[in-house]
């Protein structure tokens, strides 16, 4: 009768609770660190409202006329370079995701190479992938599409290895079993298993890549994003208001028909 | 007889020929695409010859201005910081407005069009307009990245809130307790363990993009790299691009330390 009060449930064990307490202190001494050393002007933050309002009244009445003449052209240009970028990402991306899927290539030396070029390629932003190819390949839409091709490969290349190793063995094991040189069993084992998965993040970079491709152009990568800087330096602030309405309306575009054509193929 | 019988059998692995169509349309586009933007072989291989000089450039990287790349890195991570968690708080309500199965459609609407606001635009955009709106400095930073923070984690915790199972929910409404109990016990519960992995992965994005949103002048150490490219000081854009690399590596290598505390 008595026992039944020695005992108290608690979900976690000392040492859980004491793990939980030390990253949430962590995280608030950080934070409280953080809040008192970061250099806000507070005479900036004054003003913020009237910039803001000011801001808004410059870019009203958005100036649609300018769209045929500036917009429409570089518009197109964002959409085939992440097109572009995109399908040659997926080119890359195919043979390193295999390199990388210990299921596949059993080297752990080639696996963690391939583990190398993914994160590398992911922990680069876009924006600074872009610079270098600027400085690289010279302004235009060749570096852009380069730039969006490599800051992809590690995206779609971990998630395409990740696919690979989720495969059922049975299949490949069937095909190993008769015969089948390795290309026939990466073609008829593997692939019609991880396609499925591969398709769906294909489409997913390519939505991302929509969004990437329109801001590249502000360091002078192709596309809608030179516009925007062009007219930004120029302080044409109705023009900068077309060419957001404008990303805005593509990237939600692109989006839709992303989720309908995930709908099909998964 | 049966030998020829063996002969006409269907083939295994049929052609699939909607497939292959698919294959060469893809092919036509991209000549097409590439036509279309001028990029040219011979354009390639110029830029191979510029990228090996400049990767000369490069090397050795020069780490002689350590002071300023370390006060940088500590401002980038303390945009970071900063930004996670506002937006994690921020998004902890929006997320709830923005649930479907919870709240009557006038409410999750004005939501669900904040969230798709916040996240249809690239942080870059939102940073440039920041910049306008407070100024150069890491404030426009920080409003950034809470910004694109909302727009992720608030979509995702929707999403999360949507799939749970409603039996405790409606057990607290049937009893009579207020929405403000129902949230905290019925429906938190239920997502709170997706919600924290939601919000390191955020850290980790936050992290990244706050190397980039002193591009354009929005604070952290994207200044002085952008800085560093137009005056051509390849050997320091070098140092700067490894530490930024390895401050990611290390976030990533502490997130999953922590992931794993909260399993």
């Amino acid at each position: 009768m008595t026992t039944a009060d020695h005992y108290r449930w608690q979900r976690f064990t000392p040492r859980e609770r004491l793990a939980r307490f030390a990253v949430f202190l962590g995280f608030a001494v950080a934070l409280a660190a953080s809040m008192r050393t970061v250099e806000v002007i507070p005479e900036f933050l004054y003003d913020a409202p009237t910039q803001v309002l000011d801001l808004f009244k410059r870019m009203w009445p958005i100036e649609y006329s300018y769209y045929p003449e500036g917009v429409h052209h570089a518009l197109v240009e964002t959409l085939h370079i992440a097109s572009l970028g995109t399908l040659l990402a997926i080119v890359m991306a195919i043979p390193v995701g295999i390199l990388g899927a210990s299921n596949i290539v059993r080297v752990p030396a080639l696996n963690w190479l391939a583990k190398l070029i993914l994160v590398s390629s992911r922990s680069v932003n876009t924006l600074v992938w872009a610079l270098l190819f600027v400085a690289v390949f010279g302004p235009g839409a060749l570096a852009g599409t380069i730039c969006i091709a490599f800051r992809s490969i590690g995206f779609v290349g971990k998630l395409f290895a990740e696919a690979l190793e989720e495969c059922d063995p049975g299949p490949i094991e069937a095909l190993t079993a008769a015969g089948a040189p390795w290309p026939s069993v990466f073609l008829k084992g593997f692939w019609p298993q991880a396609a499925p998965a591969f398709w769906g993040i294909a489409l997913f970079r390519w939505d991302i890549n929509v969004r990437e491709s329109a801001v590249i152009g502000l360091v002078g990568a192709g596309g809608i994003g030179m516009v925007l800087d062009t007219a930004m330096n120029l302080f044409h602030w109705d023009r900068v208001a077309l060419v957001l309405l404008s990303i805005f309306s593509v990237v939600i575009i692109a989006e839709l028909v992303v989720t309908n054509i995930r709908k099909r193929i998964i | 007889m049966s030998g020829a019988e063996a002969f006409c059998r269907e083939r295994p692995f049929k052609v699939n020929w909607p497939v292959r169509c698919a294959w060469f349309a893809a092919i036509l586009y991209a000549l097409y695409a590439a036509n279309y933007l001028d990029v040219s072989w011979a354009r390639f291989v110029v830029g191979l010859g510029n990228g090996a000089t400049f990767l000369a450039e490069m090397v050795p990287p020069d780490f002689s201005r350590w002071q300023l790349l370390i006060d940088n890195l500590i401002e980038t991570v303390e945009i970071a910081i900063i930004a996670s968690a506002f937006g994690v708080l921020f998004s902890l309500p929006i997320g709830l407005l923005a649930a479907r199965n919870l709240l009557p459609s006038w409410v999750t609407w004005p939501a669900r069009t904040f969230i798709a606001l916040c996240r249809s635009f690239h942080p870059v955009i939102f940073a440039i307009l920041f910049v306008k709106a407070v100024g150069f400095g890491p404030l426009a930073g920080i409003l950034t990245l809470v910004f694109a923070s909302i727009g992720f984690i608030g979509k995702l915790f929707a999403e999360a809130i949507e799939e749970i199972s409603l039996k405790p929910v409606e057990a607290l409404r049937a009893s009579g307790a207020p929405f403000i109990s129902v949230i905290i016990y019925a429906v938190l519960p239920q997502v709170l363990n997706r919600f924290i992995g939601f919000a390191s992965y955020q850290f980790d994005a936050n992290l990244r993009n706050s190397t980039m949103v002193g591009i354009v002048g929005a604070g952290g150490i994207g200044g002085t790299m952008f800085a560093a490219f137009q005056r051509f000081d390849y050997d320091f854009l070098a140092a700067i691009l490894l530490s930024i690399i390895g401050l990611v590596m290390l976030s990533e290598f502490i997130s999953i330390r922590i992931k794993r505390v909260f399993q």
